[in-house]
């Protein structure tokens, strides 16, 4: 079968005399891939490069004719973490942190990642103006607040982290589950998860809101979790997601303390199968040494306590936190070996690998240039055994892996590394090869008629290492795992069109003058600012 | 670096190479490739042409060395004879994992970083990151040695993991920083922090220490025979030794032991002599 392609686009069919021919006999074809969730951009992955030499020493990749040179393993420069990705065959990112006040910095980098289309998610969920909004209970008003800030910040999604806690941590504290109250805004963790989700709606955004639960990472938070995702139960309509848990193994804790901690793999992943307003990713660890940076600026003080190494915290004024703490996974490390497990229970435990992604929350679980491994280890119960060999044997004594005999197919790794993805996303144009998608393919060097992959799985994960080809708006930019022809992506973003706009009066401009670092005027983004912009235009029912 | 299987070594083993430098390095050079594992296979010609970065120049071994390369039936392993001052060459024998490097002169920075095995002698002095994260062998230093002796990589908290640094002249800051395991000797003085951030290993000081030792130690043993104008604030005094034991060697004080640094939770142990340090007797009271 032959895809062809024209303009950038696939379509039904072109001038064979004149067109080029990519010869993928015996190879498999598929999508472009899409990472739902990666820190990528921004002044909070630029921190952590600051902070982390020692990083940068272990990896360095040297400047060719058509390549730039970059360092970092875990957080690798802007360049060359375009670059790595598209040797893997990705073409679309999504980096889903950026603080609204460091929406410019964020598009900056963003700008110098060439090779994919990308996308941020602006953090709303502890914003001064949504948390005020959502207290008084004006959810039109909060909606055309939202809306403003999409196309002011050019974002794509909603990002709630902590929702509460982060606001909290502000005055040092944090919630403790969703029914918490919010110092000084009388407001709880539920409300402003589901005045958000009732936002989403009204404003027909593509993808649902995007949240990263309280109590991460911390045991027992399995149930904050299943409280999340059941606040919202009662606004779901006809099957449609409305709510999507990131990095879902860091909310998927069992246990009373770190001795006692094990998996609640197994009661989300029931509560999803019977659920479809929820989708999840999977933030799945690899053992390596690796950088942890989220907005979740209570969570990431604690790991700094739990480790002792070095960190950083910061307060991004009225609107989110931040932290970093660089982190080793360890085999031996029981903690460290039951939060393997669990990422991967979670996605052989959903049995519809729509609803799940796979992620590693690069770099907070792991680089993304581990996906390779990840897809052997959900494809093959051979390599999940030799991992689990080697890891803590109490870890091994609680795991429910070697209870799973699930193995997934080529088929439902396009999906839960594009296809899905890209629909989660809602991105008609990506993670599908049908007529009027984006040329993006990626071609894989494994033929999946003869290659077994719960046995041959090292052929695998070098074939998903280094793309045969990868092809980024109908043009070959990857041959051989080499870069062939540097491109820039496209930045998408929402421009949500609501009949009633936002009310710029001078209240709000003075409370930007007082609470704020940067005026009213100066804080939007002008399109102009992007290096290639893509905006979505939506149109919203208020 | 990799290892040499064992046959391969025992053919190379009565190799001497000699490297005179043609003239005065002005600017620094970054020579990684001056390592025994490395010349181990090759002969005069083909280590002539190994590359090194003069500044933001290539150049080859052979254009700013004159190497003679000899058999020498009195050494059993391969051994690199540098035979000038070259304290403007860095890395020489970074990543060794055999042989010996005689370096008669001055060495420059980053000597023997991430050794993993080996002798380094220099009769000069050695600058900066001297034995910087190594993990085995033996680096010994006639002169005086820079800043950051057995240190980390910058940012990294994995300093020096085995092997011994022996300097008998004076050392410079911070010596011993982040290390892990092994030995470091100084028969001279040493500049502030001595050990700081140590997590494990012993460092023997012979003569004084500038102030601040074991700053942000966790484990591991500060030996000071000489003088120190004070002790950190988040060190306490347990007790009045007469001897320490230094890897082998028994080292009469008798010697005041505190333990330290409490503001990080660490139990390492600094010891200082009592007869040279007469200022710190009021810390007896405390006993």
């Amino acid at each position: 079968m032959d895809i062809a392609i024209k303009d950038g686009k696939i379509v039904e069919k072109i001038d064979e005399r004149k067109a080029k021919f990519v010869d993928a006999s015996g190879m498999m074809v598929m999508p472009g891939g899409v990472d739902i969730h990666c820190h990528i951009a921004g002044a909070e992955v630029n921190s952590g490069r600051l902070l982390r030499p020692e990083d940068h020493i272990k990896d360095v990749e040297v400047k060719t004719t058509l390549t730039r040179s970059g360092v970092g393993y875990s957080i690798p420069s802007t360049f060359t973490t375009g670059y790595r990705y598209s040797r893997m065959g990705y073409t679309t990112i999504m980096n889903p942190s950026m603080p609204p006040l460091e929406a410019r910095h964020t598009h900056e980098e963003l700008d110098d990642t060439p090779m994919v289309d990308k996308a941020s998610y602006p953090l709303l969920g502890d914003w001064w103006f949504v948390l005020e909004h959502l207290r008084d209970g004006l959810i039109e008003e909060c909606a055309a607040h939202v809306a403003w800030i999409m196309t002011a910040t050019k974002g794509y999604a909603i990002k709630i982290v902590n929702p509460g806690g982060l606001e909290a941590w502000g005055f040092g504290g944090n919630v403790r589950n969703v029914d918490d109250p919010v110092p000084h805004f009388n407001i709880t963790s539920r409300e402003i998860i589901r005045g958000l989700c009732k936002v989403n709606k009204l404003l027909n955004l593509p993808h649902t809101i995007h949240v990263h639960t309280n109590n991460l990472g911390k045991p027992g938070n399995y149930m904050t979790a299943l409280e999340t995702m059941k606040c919202v139960e009662d606004l779901a309509e006809e099957d449609r997601p409305i709510i999507h848990i990131t990095h879902s193994q860091f909310s998927a804790f069992k246990g009373s303390d770190w001795r006692t901690m094990s998996s609640g793999a197994e009661e989300i992943a029931k509560y999803v199968n019977h659920h479809n307003h929820v989708t999840l990713d999977m933030g799945q660890v690899i053992f390596t040494d690796t950088t942890t940076m989220t907005a979740d600026g209570p969570f990431q003080y604690g790991l700094y306590q739990l480790t002792g190494n070095k960190w950083v915290n910061h307060d991004v004024e009225t609107e989110t936190s931040s932290g970093i703490v660089p982190f080793r996974y360890k085999r031996k490390s029981a903690v460290h070996a039951t939060q393997w497990s669990i990422g991967l229970e979670l996605a052989l435990l959903i049995k519809d690998p729509w609803k799940i992604c796979m992620t590693t929350d690069h770099p907070n679980a792991g680089p993304f240039t581990a996906y390779p491994s990840i897809i052997t280890w959900l494809m093959s119960q051979v390599a999940r055994k030799k991992t689990m060999m080697k890891i803590s044997k109490r870890a091994r004594r609680k795991s429910l892996l070697p209870s799973i005999d699930r193995e997934y197919g080529f088929y439902e790794i396009a999906t839960v590394t594009r296809a899905g993805q890209a629909k989660i996303l809602g991105l008609k144009q990506k993670g599908h090869l049908g007529v009027g998608a984006d040329a993006d393919v990626a071609v894989y060097n494994v033929n999946p008629e003869l290659v077994d992959p719960s046995r041959k799985y090292k052929t695998v994960r070098r074939a998903f290492k280094k793309a045969a080809y990868t092809i980024k708006g109908g043009e070959v930019v990857v041959k051989d795992g080499q870069i062939v022809k540097p491109v820039y992506g496209k930045t998408f973003w929402l421009d949500v069109k609501t009949s009633l706009p936002m009310e710029i009066n001078d209240d709000l401009k003075q409370k930007f003058r007082e609470y704020w670092t940067i005026e009213y005027e100066n804080y939007s983004i002008p399109e102009s600012f992007l290096r290639v912009s893509a905006p979505i235009s939506i149109k919203a029912e208020v | 670096m990799f290892q040499l299987p064992s046959q391969l070594r025992r053919r190379f083993k009565k190799i001497v190479i000699t490297l005179h430098p043609k003239r005065l390095f002005k600017i620094p050079i970054d020579a990684e490739c001056i390592n025994p594992d490395v010349f181990a296979e090759k002969s005069a010609k083909e280590i002539a042409t190994l590359q090194i970065w003069e500044g933001n120049r290539k150049r080859t071994l052979g254009d700013l060395f004159k190497i003679k390369h000899e058999t020498d039936s009195s050494s059993e392993k391969p051994t690199i004879r540098i035979c000038g001052d070259v304290g403007k060459v860095r890395k020489i024998g970074a990543k060794m994992s055999m042989g010996n490097i005689i370096i008669e002169g001055d060495a420059g920075m980053h000597l023997g970083e991430e050794m993993n095995g080996g002798v380094i002698t220099v009769t000069g002095n050695a600058d900066s990151w001297t034995g910087a994260m190594m993990k085995k062998g033996t680096i010994e230093i006639k002169g005086n040695a820079g800043d950051y002796i057995g240190a980390s990589y910058r940012g990294s908290t994995r300093g020096m993991s085995g092997g011994k640094i022996i300097i008998h002249g004076n050392a410079g800051n911070e010596v011993g920083c982040f290390m892990r395991k092994g030995l470091i000797r100084v028969h001279g003085n040493t500049g502030q922090f001595t050990g700081i951030h140590m997590r494990k290993g012993t460092i023997f000081l012979e003569g004084n220490s500038e102030g601040r030792a074991g700053a942000q130690m966790i484990k591991g043993k500060i030996v000071v025979c000489g003088r120190v104008p004070s002790i950190l604030p988040t060190f306490t005094i347990e007790s009045v030794k007469s001897k320490v034991k230094v890897n082998d060697e028994k080292v009469t004080g008798p010697f005041y032991m505190f333990v330290g640094d409490l503001a990080e939770g660490g139990e390492g142990k600094l010891y200082v002599s009592q007869k040279q340090n007469p200022h710190l007797s009021f810390y007896e009271k405390y006993l």
